[in-house]
Parts: structure tokens; sequence; C-alpha cells
């Protein structure tokens, strides 16, 4: 058979864009629409300014948050009386700094939301992409068995194990991972299915690509976003579930802060010291708020279905 | 280089079984482009993908042989397949706009092709200057630019250019187009044609061209295979069957083509619907809608006849002959 090219010019022009630059300007694209959009631009810098507040919590945060002082105990926040500037939030009912221990906190939440998402979805994407583009028995087998999960209230179920395998930081990992991939699953399992239907996918059999390939480099990019905001707002989700776990005593122990149980603590003292058990609260509602409103922006952003109605 | 005899092709339905491909036998010499002609749904699209080994569910090729340079593709297993499909034989889809992947650089889907088969061992930094030639050699202008545009930003003419450098890409055997003209408009329709005889003569790739326009058949085409309700009614080369059609659906098919500056007469069409394949009677799938029935049309299977050499037609008006 004869060389294929039909005109032999070559072209030794510069070449100007790579690879790199696709995903950068796509980024670009993408931080201009995010400006545009107020509430998720909003959401996105309250949940970025409380990532770098964990993330330096050492740093910044006034007092230990663990070192108790009975002297202290139930100082009221600076702005009523009796509080000062050295414990600006107040303090709890042994005297710990609620500023330092909701600074602490925030990490232990973000880092329960972070990582349950992350390993989730990375699990449920993967399952879902293989029983969504085989479908078959495996699709079968998994599919009745995320909806056996999902006929559990998520609360009960967590409560259920989590007094089963005993609370702390892993356990509350894994009990949380256990239930919340069938999320992930159902949606990666669902687009999969209305993308392989797609000609796309069909043309790229046709050229010889593996199904492995097909799978993840064809269509995952084409259904990425739909799992990016079911994630940010599964964020949000566990922070809340991680804590009404740690209210409860079965999440993270004493005398590590969490706001789970910092809201607990101060159960007790609610008439009179009503600061301890809000401010983690308030806490809690800003993150969750935020992450909340990025998800949704994301979602306005990323669908352009939405974009056209 | 390709043969194929007796192909079955069938879909188990819930409403019973559907012979969408049924014994098609064509033979496709190196550097010839045949045509393949029908009606929607007569399974010109399912007999092409039965070559490829990619008739989707529920569908299954349930007999025949696809000898492929004398190696039978039917036997191969899937990963064998895989070595076969873009990159001795690939195939150009109807829709460009779909065909490509919406969120990736045309370029970037081209030069995906070629990695897909890495024994033809081009070093990476050589992919993008291959990449830059193809989109070249179909005649898109400045391929720097072209391979950072998104599908999207392309026109459907310029869109199905890419489709055909992808198939390109690893210098195949043998093309099969499945109505690439199609989601055209007629102007581009004659320069994607004009491609694909370019590409034709001057590499000598076999073509198997679906599509529904005697007339781009008779213009592009060497050979021609006419199906109706999955069955070959007529086969032979275009000079003979062009003007002197046999069978009353070729008539047919030939007549409904409309004349610039016919005023007077309104387009001819076949009367009636296409038949639904689950429920085929005995005899011609075609009977109903022939002007040319005839009692005994309806009594047995009709057998191809050959009435000169390499010219077959599958009528009852011919079996004395």
């Amino acid at each position: 058979m004869t060389e294929l090219y039909i005109n032999e010019k070559s072209s030794n022009k510069t070449i100007k864009y790579s690879k790199g630059k696709m995903y950068w300007g796509r980024f670009k694209h993408f931080l201009k629409e995010l400006t545009h959009c107020r509430t998720a631009f909003l959401g996105a810098i309250i949940v970025l300014s409380f990532i770098l507040v964990a993330i330096f919590a050492s740093s910044i945060s006034p007092h230990d948050p663990i070192k108790a002082s009975i002297v202290n105990r139930l100082k009221p926040p600076f702005w009523i009386e009796g509080g000062n500037a050295d414990y600006p939030l107040g303090t709890d009912e042994i005297g710990r700094d609620i500023l330092s221990r909701i600074i602490y906190g925030g990490r232990i939440s973000i880092l329960v939301g972070l990582v349950t998402v992350g390993i989730s979805g990375f699990i449920g994407t993967l399952l879902g992409s293989f029983a969504g583009y085989y479908r078959g028995r495996f699709d079968e087998i998994l599919s009745r068995f995320s909806d056996l999960l999902l006929s559990f209230p998520y609360l009960i179920f967590a409560i259920f194990l989590m007094s089963i395998v005993g609370p702390g930081f892993f356990n509350l990992i894994v009990i949380l991972c256990f239930k919340s991939w069938v999320n992930f699953f159902r949606l990666s399992r669902g687009e999969m299915i209305s993308e392989k239907t797609k000609e796309y996918v069909e043309a790229a059999q046709a050229l010889g690509e593996s199904d492995i390939k097909i799978m993840f480099k064809e269509i995952l990019p084409n259904i990425i976003h739909s799992i990016l905001v079911l994630a940010t707002l599964r964020v949000g989700y566990f922070i809340i579930l991680e804590a009404s776990l740690s209210f409860l005593g079965l999440g993270i122990q004493p005398p590590t802060p969490a706001w789970g149980s910092m809201i607990n603590s101060g159960r007790a003292y609610m008439l009179s010291s009503w600061w301890v058990s809000t401010i983690p609260g308030i806490a809690l509602l800003i993150l969750v708020l935020s992450i909340n409103l990025l998800g949704e922006g994301l979602r306005d952003i990323l669908d352009p279905r939405l974009k056209l109605e | 280089m390709l043969k194929i005899n007796n192909l079955h092709t069938s879909f188990f339905t819930y409403r019973g079984t559907v012979k969408a491909v049924d014994d098609i036998s064509l033979e496709l010499k190196e550097g010839e482009v045949l045509g393949l002609v029908g009606e929607s749904g007569c399974g010109k699209s399912v007999t092409l993908l039965s070559i490829l080994g990619l008739v989707p569910y529920p569908g299954k090729i349930i007999g025949g042989e696809v000898l492929f340079k004398g190696e039978d593709l039917l036997k191969k297993s899937s990963s064998e397949m895989r070595h076969y499909r873009g990159n001795k034989i690939s195939m150009i889809f109807q829709d460009p706009m779909t065909t490509l992947n919406p969120v990736f650089y045309v370029g970037e889907q081209i030069r995906e092709a070629l990695k897909v088969h890495k024994h033809k061992k081009i070093f990476k930094r050589d992919e993008k200057e291959k990449v830059f030639q193809l989109i070249e050699d179909v005649g898109l202008p400045s391929p720097e630019e072209t391979y950072y545009q998104y599908p999207y930003q392309l026109s459907g003419g310029m869109q199905q250019r890419i489709l055909i450098a992808i198939a390109l890409s690893c210098q195949p055997n043998l093309i099969l187009a499945d109505e690439p003209t199609t989601a055209l408009d007629v102007t581009i329709q004659a320069q994607i044609l004009d491609l694909l005889r370019k590409i034709n003569k001057d590499v000598g790739t076999g073509i198997i061209l679906v599509t529904h326009d005697l007339g781009v058949v008779a213009e592009f085409c060497q050979k021609v295979v006419v199906m109706y309700a999955g069955k070959m009614v007529e086969t032979g080369l275009v000079d003979q069957i062009i003007y002197e059609p046999k069978h009353p659906y070729t008539q047919g098919l030939l007549k409904s083509i409309p004349k610039i500056g016919d005023r007077k007469n309104k387009i001819h069409s076949i009367p009636g619907d296409v038949p639904d394949l689950a429920t085929l009677p005995e005899g011609c799938a075609f009977y109903p809608r022939c002007v040319k029935r005839m009692p005994e049309c309806q009594k047995n299977e009709i057998p191809l006849k050959e009435v000169e050499k390499g010219w077959q037609v599958r009528c009852m008006l011919y079996k004395g002959l």
C-alpha cells in the first residue's frame, strides 16, 4: 500500500499550545463563571477560608484547645459584659477557649468530610462505571445491594454500626464510607448508561479502544461534572453527620475538639451560658451553608442544560 | 480483500427474532468502492457493525463468515478484534456532531486514535506533527489552529473531515462509511465525497459506502448491493444496475431521484412502508409494495438469480432466465 500522505507538506511552524493549556484554559473559564455567580463565589471564599484556618490552626488559635482552666470557666464572649478579648468567643464549662476549639474542630469536620467523600466517591464511581458500562449480573447484584443500603435511614444506620465497632476517627470514616459510596454508584451508573448509547462511544469502539479506556478516558470526562457537584454537596452532608454522631458521643471522642461534641457539652448550660453550644452550631451552619451554596453554583456552572433554561 | 459469505445477524427482541442481516454475501477487492443501498432500517448499518464485531445488544451474529485478507473475523477473540478496529478497518459515522467526544480538542482525538494502536511506533514528539499532517490531508486549513478547537467550534463538514482524519490515522485497508454525507448539506456532501474518492485513488483504500442516495453510488462506486428488509435484492456492477435495474425495488429507488428542472412531474415515491422486520411475510418482503407483483411471489423463498456475470437479482420476474 502506498504511503498515506496525500500532500507532502510538512508543517514546521512553532507549536503554541499544549494539553496543559487546554486544562488551564478551562480552569480560567471556570473561575470566570464562578465569579459571575455571586452566591457560589461567596460560598467558595468562605469554604476556602475555613480550609486555610484549619490548615494553619496551630499558628492561628490563641489558646491550647485542650488545656482547661477552672478559674476561667464559662466566660462569655467579648461583646457581653464579663467577657474579655483574651477569650473572644468565651470559654466552656471547664474553661477551654471556644475560638481555639472551633478552629481545631473545623480541622476534624473538614477532614472527615473530604476524606469520606474522597474514598466513597472513588469507590462509588469506579463500581458505578463498571456496572453501568457492562450491566448484567454484576450490575444487578450491586444495584440491589445499594437499594438495600438506601432503605436504611443514614443516621440510625451509622449509630447502629458505630455502637458496634466503637467510636474513633478511623471507625467513623469506615462507617460513613460504608454507605455513602451508594450515591456515587447510582449517579455514575446512571450517567454511564445514558452516555454509553452516544455515538462517540460507538466510534471509540470502532477505533479499537479498550473498554477501560472508553470508560475512563472517553466517558468519565463527560460525566465528571455531575459527580463533582454531588461530591461537593456530600461534603456538607458528612460534616453534619459527623457532628451528629459526635453530639451523640459516637464520633470523635473528647478531649479532641469536634463541633458536635462541643454542642453536646454545652447543652446543660443552654440557659445560663448559651454561647457554649450556640457558637459551634453557628460555625457548623456557616460552613455547611457555604458548601451547599458552592455546590449549587457548581451545578449551574457545570451543567450546560441548566443554562439554557 | 474483504469477502462476506452468508452473513446472518439477528436481534432477539421481546417481540421476536428480527433478522436484520439475512444472508448477505459480498466481495470487495483492494481499492474498490462498494455501495450499500437501501431504505432506513434495512440492515445496512448492522452489516457494517457486523464486520467490526460491534453489533449492539440484543443483536447477535448467528452465521456466516467475514473474511478479511483470508482470515475469518467472526472467529477472532475480542482483543484480537480490537487490533483490526480502527487499525486495518476503520469506520466513519453518520452524524459527526455526536461522534466526536464533546470535551476534548479535536486534535487530541486524532492523536488518541494514533495512540490506540501503539505498534505503529510513532514517537511522542512526532505524534503532533502526524496529526497536523492528517488535518492537512483531509483539507482543513491551518492545522495548528484546528488542533485546538472543540468539536462544537467546527462546522458539520469540518467535523466530518476530522472524523475522516481519525479513520485514516492508522492507514487502514478498508474504510466503512456509514452514510457519511447524510447529515451535511449538498455542497459539503460533494466535498466530502471528493475527499473519500481522493483517498481511494491515492492510497488505494477500499471503501464500503452505505447510503440511500443512488446518485452518489452512480458517481462513486464500482459495485453496488441493494438491500431490502435485511436481504440482498440486487447486486452487481454500478454500470449494469444504474442503467438497467432489474429488481422493481431498485427501479423504484432510481425513479425517486428528483430531477432538476422537472416541474411537471411529482417526485416518484415507492408506495407503502418499510415492512416490520419482526413479522415478515412468506416469500418476497417487497411484495406488498411491488408494482409487478405476481401470485407466485408470496409462495416461497426466492433465490438470488444470476442474470449476467456478477449481477444477481432476487425476483420472480427473472426466475426463468
